[in-house]
């Protein structure tokens, strides 16, 4: 018996096409000279997968149709000269097909054998998308009226270096050997009968006629070899976190002071690329070189170009455990898109001040109105940090040269005329 | 005033901490761990604006997770693209369940992945995560809970997935999951359910939401503690190795699969403590009975108690509602009115430790961020007693006058 198998006995129906698979893939196994500890035998749900016990390999038996993507995060992650071998039937192929192709596209390393025995043998013999049409079924007893998918032909122009297509009746080892020596992506489909479904739903019926009547062409399909996805793991299995960790966050130094004693909140909303996120951030690092807590949090349409984008920022004497702005000291509005997202608001605001730019027709708010003109002084592009600027002059929440140095620190740094801080509207 | 924090290993070994924080505050830029942040010289103060995706990202690998696994999603997108700069790898998956399914790979081979996702793409990953549970392979799957049902709103939070997960292993078995509450948390909490992941050999949950990971706040660097690796141990032994032998313990010693010395069989079926195929023979289901036990037995219990003498009220909360549970109870207390606070770090499986503190309070007001009170549900069920108060928002977030409404409230 070979050091592959511990038991030699085969758990599945006399005739099957599944014994054949297995002592070809042992033949090819001891051919090519690798160690059972070196083989990984990764199953998925099927009469096919119930062979785990009877291999002396390492085996992991997985989820029905999921094999291949289980197999491949095995195979990117170990060393090179290990072999991964997937069995999964045409209904697994089908359910995971997407897995299949993905690890094709990819190259990598593992050998797929496909056990097509044109249904589901486990759970009574339904038709696959490997089907051929015509052929019957415990479901479709006249016969499956659509065409069948070649799987041969996906995965090879999905990229496979290594592609075959063989019937499953005595000894294709030296094709197994093929794809097992194949550095990257190999798949052979197997065509078989189930005795027990496929020949009882299709009586008489001949594995060889079939394939040639169903067009399914036999043979091998390769291509030059190309670069292998393994993870690029260092000397001695090493991995190392790259960049610098939270050390590339610029650290903001305390040298300015704030009369601010309690907690200010500012909702600051414009369209997006217009530099409200950006101009928000500056607010929130300018209050924390005055010693403030500072959050600031973002909203905008998931179509990040177009459309509104809102800021609320909180700064803060004390720490800031909530981060919700329900009733705003203050609300900037630089634009038409930022009135509408932030009109209901306004409405409701009972206090605070609203800042709006002058552009803009002023809702009904309990809120003190202040008009200026944002947009019209400095350009749309600039419109946000200058009424940042303007209200916090007037306000005296912060002194001015901290927003100025904050904008010189930011990336902002060379986009940003200068002169818009030197006076205010 | 009590103001403790505790920090426990139920059964093995239970650590009292100082403030929200904990462990000795051994200031991190004079560590000397091997992922040293680099030459940068000590300070007292490092005041940064930052995220808390950010700051589990770092923690992440600073715990020794070596792989990170995304597939994008809002609001998870942030720890997606602060990992592909910073985990020593990182891959883009073409869907959930390819990620969950490399990761399954990967942890075989002896990796220690993580992903992060929201409730559309977690749903696609819980066959997997079950085949992980039943495989025992330690992962990190950080969820950010964003406003549902279905795909819902992207960019709104919520609290809404809490129920899903208690159901979540099919069977009924208990996963680990542990819960952010504030910044702080999302630089201890990956570590701590790495290491759960890695002790317990299970994949574990942490749970968040998108105002958790988001937003930005000032921060102090200097202020977090180190961070220690997880160590990996693997089955040292002559064999024969029996991949789901856990010995004298609850939890089998691991080997990668692929090794050169002893064949190791993973199985997401029913199996034995070889790992083979079996019905329900009594040494199988035994093995899924101890999945399950492990879980219960050895699950840290973290969890925020601050009990002040005379509170009549005791404010639950976890996740992003925990800021205004703080809130709340302090404005409370400013107000000269004794209240207590026990914020759940540990929420699956529920810690005795909740009930028993619950006991004690007349009053007991919870607030999350949903409709339902699905933590008071996972609690008590449908009947909640009406000692109980609930405190929900839906596509907001609760606030902290809501709470204190309800704690004042006759
Ligand atoms: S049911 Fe069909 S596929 Fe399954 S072992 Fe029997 S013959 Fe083979």
């Amino acid at each position: 018996m070979s050091v592959f198998l511990i038991h030699p006995e085969l758990p599945f129906c006399k005739g099957c096409g599944h014994h054949h698979v297995v002592r070809s893939t042992v033949k090819a196994l001891e051919a090519i000279g690798v160690k059972p500890t070196d083989v990984i035998l990764v199953t998925d749900i099927g009469c096919h997968g119930i062979v785990d016990a009877h291999f002396a390999t390492h085996t992991v038996h997985g989820l029905h149709g999921r094999s291949v993507a289980l197999a491949a995060g095995i195979a990117m992650g170990i060393p090179p000269g290990k072999k991964v071998i997937v069995y999964i039937g045409d209904g697994g192929a089908t359910i995971g097909l997407q897995h299949i192709l993905e690890a094709a596209r990819m190259n990598i390393d593992l050998t797929v054998v496909v056990h097509n025995n044109m249904l589901y043998g486990m759970t009574g013999g339904q038709p696959s998308s490997l089907t051929p049409r015509g052929f019957r079924t415990a479901i479709t007893p006249q016969g499956t009226s659509l065409p069948h998918h070649d799987l041969c032909r996906l995965v090879y122009e999905a990229g496979a270096p290594y592609v075959a297509r063989v019937l499953g009746v005595g000894d294709f080892s030296e094709i197994l050997r093929q794809a097992l020596e194949t550095d990257g992506f190999a798949l052979v489909e197997v065509l078989e009968l189930c005795t027990s479904y496929g020949l009882k739903w299709n009586p008489g019926l001949r594995l060889k006629a079939l394939a040639e009547e169903a067009g399914y062409a036999l043979g091998v399909w390769t291509r030059p070899p190309s670069p292998v996805f393994r993870l690029r793991v260092g000397k001695e299995g090493s991995l190392r976190p790259r960049g610098e960790g939270l050390l590339d966050l610029p650290p903001v130094a305390v040298r300015f002071s704030s009369p601010l004693e309690g907690r200010w909140t500012l909702i600051l909303s414009g369209s997006a690329g217009e530099g409200i996120q950006q101009a928000a951030e500056i607010l929130a690092r300018a209050a924390m070189a005055t010693g403030l807590h500072a959050t600031k949090k973002g909203s905008y349409p998931v179509t990040v170009g177009v459309g509104f984008s809102t800021a609320e920022v909180i700064l803060s004497r004390s720490p800031i455990s909530y981060h919700g702005v329900h009733e705003p000291d203050a609300v900037i509005i630089t634009s038409m898109d930022g009135l509408q997202n932030q009109e209901d608001r306004i409405r409701r605001m009972r206090r605070g001040v609203l800042w709006i730019d002058a552009s803009l027709p002023v809702p009904e708010t309990g809120a003190e109105i202040q008009i200026r003109d944002f947009r019209g002084r400095v350009g749309a592009r600039h419109a946000a940090l200058y009424a940042i600027w303007t209200v916090l002059q007037e306000m005296g929440i912060l002194p001015p040269a901290a927003l100025r140095e904050a904008v010189q620190e930011s990336p902002l740094a060379d986009r940003v005329p200068m002169e818009i801080f030197a006076s205010h509207g | 005033m009590i103001s403790r924090s505790l920090l426990s290993y139920a059964n093995r070994k239970m650590i009292i901490l100082e403030g929200p924080v904990g462990r000795e505050r051994k200031r991190f830029m004079k560590s000397n761990s091997p992922l040293d942040f680099g030459a940068a010289p000590p300070m007292d103060c490092y005041p940064v604006l930052l995220d808390g995706s950010r700051l589990i990202v770092e923690a992440c690998v600073r715990a020794g997770a070596n792989v990170y696994v995304g597939y994008p999603i809002t609001p998870a997108n942030l720890i997606f693209s602060y990992a592909s700069r910073r985990f020593p790898i990182a891959l883009p998956a073409p869907d959930e369940i390819t990620a969950l399914q490399w990761m399954a790979g990967l942890s075989a081979a002896g990796y220690l992945p993580v992903t992060a996702t929201s409730f559309p793409g977690f749903a696609l990953m819980v066959e997997s995560i079950n085949m992980a549970y039943m495989m025992e392979l330690p992962m990190l799957i950080v969820l950010v809970q964003r406003l549902g049902p279905s795909t819902g709103t992207a960019t709104a939070g919520a609290q809404g997935d809490l129920l899903l997960l208690d159901g979540l292993i099919s069977g009924g078995y208990p996963l680990p999951v542990l819960c952010i509450s504030d910044l702080e948390d999302c630089w201890l909490l990956p570590a701590l359910a790495l290491r759960t992941a890695v002790e317990l050999r299970a994949p574990v949950v942490l749970l968040s939401s998108k105002e958790m990971v988001m937003t930005q706040a000032s921060f102090d660097l200097s202020q977090l503690p180190e961070i220690e690796p997880v160590r990996r141990v693997f089955y040292p032994g002559l064999g024969p190795y029996r991949s789901y032998d856990p010995g004298d313990g609850l939890v089998p010693p691991f080997l990668p699969v692929g090794n050169d010395h002893h064949i190791v069989r993973l199985n997401a079926s029913t199996h034995d403590r070889s790992g083979l195929l079996q019905h329900t023979s009594e040494e199988a289901m035994a093995n899924t009975r101890r999945l399950g036990e492990k879980v219960e037995a050895l699950t840290p219990v973290l969890y925020h108690l601050d009990e002040q003498e005379g509170a009549r009220t005791l404010v639950v909360s976890y996740d992003i509602t925990s800021g205004a549970a703080r809130e709340a109870v302090r404005m409370l207390r400013a107000q000269g009115i004794p209240v207590s606070l026990l914020l759940a770090r540990t929420l699956l499986p529920i810690p005795a430790i909740y009930y028993e503190v619950i006991d004690r309070y007349p009053r007991v007001v919870i607030a999350e961020e949903n409709a339902q009170g699905q933590f008071a549900r996972l609690l008590f069920g449908r009947r909640i007693p009406s000692k109980i108060r609930l405190v929900g928002a839906v596509g907001r977030m609760v606030r902290p006058e809501e709470i204190v409404q309800e704690v004042l409230a006759p």
